[in-house]
C-alpha cells in the first residue's frame, strides 16, 4: 500500500509547508503534545484497567482464600498458598496439562507442515489460486463454539458424513467407530478438527513469507546449479522461518487457551481424555464454584502462557536477526 | 508479483516460476484439498434443506428433496395436534403455517432465535463501535507522539489478550455480580471491547504509522489545530484500515462463546451459547441446527471474502502486513 503524495489532495498542505517558518511549527506542534498524548491514550489504558487488571488482582487475591461464589455470606478464610499447592499436587490438573500439551503440539505439527505445504503449492500461482486460496480460508473465520457444534453432527456413527467418507475410503464400517466417543480416538478427533480449522492461518502466514523471498536470491541459486531440493533447505526454510515461528506463537497462545470448540465438541469427555485445562477450570469455577481454588489455578496458567511467550518471542527475535 | 525478465526466459526454468507441468500438479492438490475442506461446511447449508428424516438417513443422502422445514423449526415454536384438533382449525394463512400443518404441528409462536440474533448485531456492533474508537484514539496517540514506555504499554495491552477466556470470567464473573451487569448488553460489550482493543490498537497503530506525517504538520502550519488535523487529515486517509479493523472486532464478538456462556443466561445471550440447545421432539432437529448455523456462518464467509486483503495483518495483530 504505498501513498504517493501527488496523488491526494493534502499534497497542496504538504507544499505549503515549505512556506512557513519552520519554528511556527514547531511552536503550534510542541504546544500540548504531551497532554495531548495522554487525552488520546488514557481511555483505552482506563477500560484495560478497569476489566483486566483489576480483576486479575482480584483474582489474585482470591486464590489465597477458600471464597466460593455460589456462597458469597459465608466466611472468608486465608489459606495461603494452600490452594497452589492443592494444583501442583493434582492429578487431575497435571492430566488436563498433559490433555493440554498433546493437543496444542499435535495441532501445531500438523498445521505447520500442511498449512507450510499448502502455501508452497499455492505459491506457484496455478490458474485460479487467488480463488481456491479464499475456499480455504473459510473455516478460520467461523465460530469455534459452532464449528464443534456442527461437527458433533458429522461425527455421528452411521449417519455422519465424516464416518461415512472415511468408511468409504478405508472399506469400513461407517457405524464401526466413534471418533467422540471412543477414548484413543478422541484426542485426535478434538486435533482434527482444530487442524480443519486453523491450517488455513498457518497456509497464510507462510504465504507472506514466501513472497517476502526476493526472486534474484533463487536466480542465484540457479547460476550455481543449486538442485531444487538444495535451494528448498539453504533458501526457502531458513527465510520463512521467522514466518513459521510467529505462527507456532499465536497458534500455541491460542490453543492453549482452547475453550470453545472442545467444549461443545466433547465437552472433554469420554471421561476426562479431551478435558484441557480450560476445560477442567470451567469446571472448578462454575459447575464446583471452587474460586479461590480456580482462581489460583487461573493465575498459573496466566503465568506459564505469558512466561513461554516472552521466552520465545527472544528466541523469535533471535532468530529474525540472524 | 512481477514476471521475469526476457532474457531469463530463455536460460533454465528456476523454482520461482514452475513449470506449466508442476503448476498444474499444484492446482490439482490445492483444489483437492479445498474441496475436502469446504466439504463439511457444505453438508451443513445443504443439511438445513433436508426434513428431519432425511438428515439423519443412513447412508446419508446427497440427492433429496429440499424444504424449508428446518428453517420454519428454527424461527417458531411448534405442538403437535390430534388430526380431529387440525380439522378444527381455520385453514392455514401462511406457507409455513401450512408447512407445520402437514406435520401435524401447529404453530404456537416465534421461537427465541430472533431475538438471540438480535442480540449477538448489539454486542458485536456496539462492542466494535467502542473498540474501534478508543483504538483509534489510541492508535493515534502511539503512532504521533512520544509516549513514555510505549513498547512496554503495548506489549500490555496485547499480552490481555493471552489469558485464557475462563480465567478473565472468574473475577468479571464477581466484578459483575456486584455492578449488576450479568446478563446485560452493557456487561458483554464492555468486555469485548477491551478484549478487542488490543487488536484495535495494534492493528490501527500499524496503519497510523504508514500515514506519512508531513500531511498533519502541514495541516498545523495551516493553523489547523492537533484534534482538526486528526479529524480532517488523518482519519480520512486512516478509514481503510478503520474499516477493515472494524470487521476483525465484529467478527470476534459475533463468534466469542466463552464469555457469552459463563456471563449470560437469557436476555443478553449470543447466538454461540444458544445454537447448540436448539432441540426438536426427541432430540436434536439437526435441519434447524444446521440452519441456525448457516444463518450464523454466512456473514462470516462473506467477511472472508471483503477481508481478503487485510487478512493476514488482522489475524497477525499487524505482525505480517504484506
Amino acid at each position: 500500500m504505498s501513498v504517493t503524495s501527488q496523488e491526494r489532495p493534502s499534497a497542496a498542505l504538504v507544499r505549503a509547508a515549505g512556506a512557513v517558518p519552520p519554528g511556527l511549527a514547531r511552536r503550534v506542534r510542541g504546544l500540548s503534545d504531551r497532554s495531548l498524548a495522554w487525552l488520546f491514550i488514557t481511555p483505552v489504558m482506563v477500560l484495560l484497567l478497569a476489566i483486566n487488571i483489576f480483576p486479575l488482582i482480584w483474582a489474585v487475591r482470591l486464590s489465597f482464600t477458600n471464597y466460593k461464589s455460589n456462597r458469597p455470606n459465608a466466611p472468608l478464610r486465608w489459606v495461603g498458598l494452600d490452594n497452589y499447592a492443592d494444583i501442583l499436587s493434582d492429578p487431575d490438573v497435571w492430566h488436563s496439562m498433559q490433555v493440554t500439551a498433546h493437543f496444542v503440539v499435535w495441532t501445531i505439527v500438523l498445521q505447520m507442515l500442511l498449512g507450510f505445504g499448502l502455501a508452497l503449492l499455492i505459491n506457484r500461482k496455478f490458474r485460479g489460486h487467488g480463488f481456491w486460496t479464499t475456499v480455504i480460508l473459510l473455516p478460520m473465520m467461523l465460530s469455534p463454539a459452532v464449528v464443534g457444534n456442527f461437527w458433533t453432527f458429522l461425527f455421528q456413527p452411521q449417519i455422519g458424513l465424516f464416518n461415512n467418507a472415511a468408511a468409504f475410503l478405508t472399506g469400513g464400517d461407517p457405524s464401526g467407530f466413534q471418533m467422540i466417543g471412543d477414548v484413543t480416538l478422541a484426542p485426535w478427533t478434538i486435533v482434527l478438527v482444530d487442524t480443519w480449522m486453523w491450517t488455513p492461518y498457518v497456509m497464510l502466514i507462510c504465504l507472506a513469507g514466501l513472497r517476502s523471498i526476493p526472486e534474484d536470491i533463487y536466480e542465484a541459486a540457479e547460476v550455481d546449479r543449486a538442485s531444487p531440493l538444495r535451494q528448498f533447505w539453504t533458501i526457502t526454510l531458513p527465510m520463512v522461518l521467522p514466518f513459521l515461528m510467529l505462527a507456532v506463537l499465536f497458534r500455541g497462545i491460542e490453543n492453549f487457551k482452547m475453550f470453545d470448540m472442545v467444549n461443545l465438541l466433547t465437552s472433554g469427555g469420554p471421561g476426562s481424555v479431551t478435558e484441557l485445562a480450560s476445560i477442567t477450570l470451567k469446571r472448578e469455577a462454575f459447575e464446583k464454584w471452587r474460586t479461590g481454588y480456580s482462581s489460583a489455578f487461573a493465575v498459573i496458567l496466566f503465568v506459564t502462557v505469558f512466561g513461554a511467550a516472552n521466552i520465545y518471542v527472544r528466541a523469535l527475535n533471535a532468530v529474525k536477526q540472524r | 508479483m512481477s514476471a521475469p525478465p526476457a532474457s531469463h526466459l530463455a536460460t533454465a526454468r528456476s523454482i520461482v516460476e514452475a513449470s506449466p507441468r508442476s503448476r498444474a500438479a499444484a492446482g490439482l492438490v490445492v483444489v483437492a484439498y479445498a474441496l475436502v475442506t469446504v466439504a463439511p461446511l457444505l453438508w451443513i447449508v445443504a443439511t438445513s434443506f433436508k426434513s428431519p428424516s432425511d438428515a439423519i438417513a443412513y447412508p446419508p443422502k446427497v440427492l433429496f428433496q429440499p424444504t424449508l422445514e428446518g428453517w420454519v423449526n428454527l424461527f417458531t415454536v411448534r405442538t403437535r395436534q390430534s388430526p380431529e384438533f387440525m380439522a378444527t382449525l381455520p385453514p392455514p394463512e401462511t406457507w409455513w403455517d401450512r408447512l407445520a400443518r402437514s406435520h401435524d404441528m401447529v404453530i404456537a409462536g416465534p421461537s427465541k432465535v430472533a431475538p438471540r440474533f438480535v442480540n449477538s448485531l448489539v454486542v458485536g456492533f456496539g462492542s466494535t463501535f467502542l473498540a474501534v474508537l478508543l483504538g483509534t484514539l489510541a492508535a493515534y496517540g502511539f503512532s504521533r507522539f512520544r509516549v513514555p514506555l510505549a513498547d512496554d504499554l503495548l506489549f500490555f495491552i496485547l499480552s490481555t489478550r493471552m489469558m485464557p477466556p475462563i480465567a478473565v470470567a472468574i473475577p468479571i464473573y464477581l466484578m459483575y455480580r456486584e455492578l449488576g451487569l450479568n446478563d446485560t448488553y452493557m456487561g458483554l460489550i464492555l468486555l469485548y471491547t477491551a478484549v478487542n482493543a488490543s487488536l484495535s490498537v495494534w492493528l490501527l497503530k500499524g496503519f497510523m504509522d504508514e500515514i506519512p506525517r508531513e500531511y498533519e504538520e502541514a495541516a498545523l502550519v495551516d493553523g489547523y489545530t492537533r484534534l482538526q488535523a486528526f479529524r480532517k487529515v488523518v482519519l480520512p486517509q486512516a478509514i481503510t484500515g478503520i474499516a477493515a479493523t472494524a470487521i476483525f472486532c465484529l467478527v470476534f464478538s459475533w463468534n466469542e462463546y466463552a464469555f457469552a456462556l459463563l456471563l449470560t443466561s437469557g436476555n443478553a445471550q449470543t447466538m454461540p451459547p444458544f445454537i447448540p440447545f436448539i432441540i426438536g421432539e426427541g432430540g436434536q432437529d439437526w435441519p434447524a441446527v444446521a440452519a441456525a448455523t448457516t444463518l450464523f456462518l454466512v456473514p462470516m464467509a462473506a467477511f472472508t471474502v471483503i477481508l481478503r486483503k487485510h487478512l493476514l495483518r488482522g489475524i497477525t495483530f499487524g505482525a505480517v502486513r504484506k
